[in-house]
């Protein structure tokens, strides 16, 4: 006996029952970790920034430091943010249809909204 | 349906309209609170970058709500929710790490928190604004 309920080869795979472990919980936190740094770093850029004029605004964010740097705040924050949104539905939406369909949706904004961004930056870098 | 069988709807726990407020439960509806600000302000970030790649008269509608009292509001409420959010992320990695569960940690790192992310929202309006 191994002393709990779950079988041998369910605790040699460890997914539990949600069938994929402790992905979603290390996913957060890592993208957490190095979103510390970089929402510092925007912050601050921010606050610099404000009220800055279009000319300003572009030459800014065309300087390879910036893209790579704002790439990563975004494409790293949205990802945070959907699996934060993802606990929130999956705390709140008790119907299994509404609970997927509205992860989903998530993910897709998220995604769209990401690679808009990205392409919308490399544009300016990149377009002149 | 049978007696035994049939739904029971008695009030769920924790029963938050009953619940006296404390600053911990309060902090912790913030971080979810501040979350999901952050996450529609990720969005906003995004439509930035966006109007910034197209043309300058597009832009500049774009800035002429961003200083507007609902964008300063909304901008304001995104600075604070990020370090908010940032500040009591680390608390929660704290936690993580299986520190500062004892009550009076938890209190004294809460309340860091909220000085820490009024200072720095405080700072940064004044130094955004130039008002100094």
């Amino acid at each position: 006996m191994n002393g709990d309920l779950r079988t041998p080869l369910s605790r040699a795979r460890g997914l539990g029952s949600a069938k994929q472990g402790v992905h979603h919980w290390w996913a957060q936190r890592i993208t957490a970790i190095a979103l510390l740094p970089l929402v510092v770093w925007f912050a601050i850029s921010l606050v610099m920034m404000s009220g800055a004029e279009y000319e300003v605004v572009r030459a800014w964010l065309g300087a390879p430091v910036v893209m790579v740097l704002l790439i990563l705040t975004i494409a790293v924050g949205l990802h945070h943010a959907q699996l934060g949104i993802q606990v929130v539905i999956e705390d709140y939406v008790h119907s299994d249809g509404w609970k997927l369909a509205l992860i989903v949706l998530v993910r897709f904004i998220a995604v769209s909204f990401g690679l808009a961004a990205i392409v919308a930056i490399l544009s300016i870098g990149f377009g002149g | 349906m049978s007696v035994a069988n049939r739904p029971v709807h008695r009030p769920l726990s924790p029963h938050l309209q009953v619940y006296r407020p404390q600053l911990t439960s309060v902090l912790s509806i913030l971080h979810r609170a501040t979350g999901i600000a952050l996450s529609v302000g990720a969005l906003y970030l995004a439509l930035w970058v966006m109007f910034a790649a197209s043309s300058p008269a597009t832009y500049a509608g774009f800035q002429s709500f961003n200083t507007s009292i609902l964008g300063r509001i909304l901008l304001g409420g995104w600075l604070f929710s990020a370090f908010y959010h940032l500040c009591n992320g680390i608390r929660h990695l704290f936690w993580d790490a299986g520190y500062g569960f004892e009550i009076k940690d938890a209190y004294r790192s809460g309340w860091i928190v909220v000085a820490v992310s009024l200072i720095a929202t405080l700072a940064s309006w004044i130094v955004g604004l130039r008002l100094v």
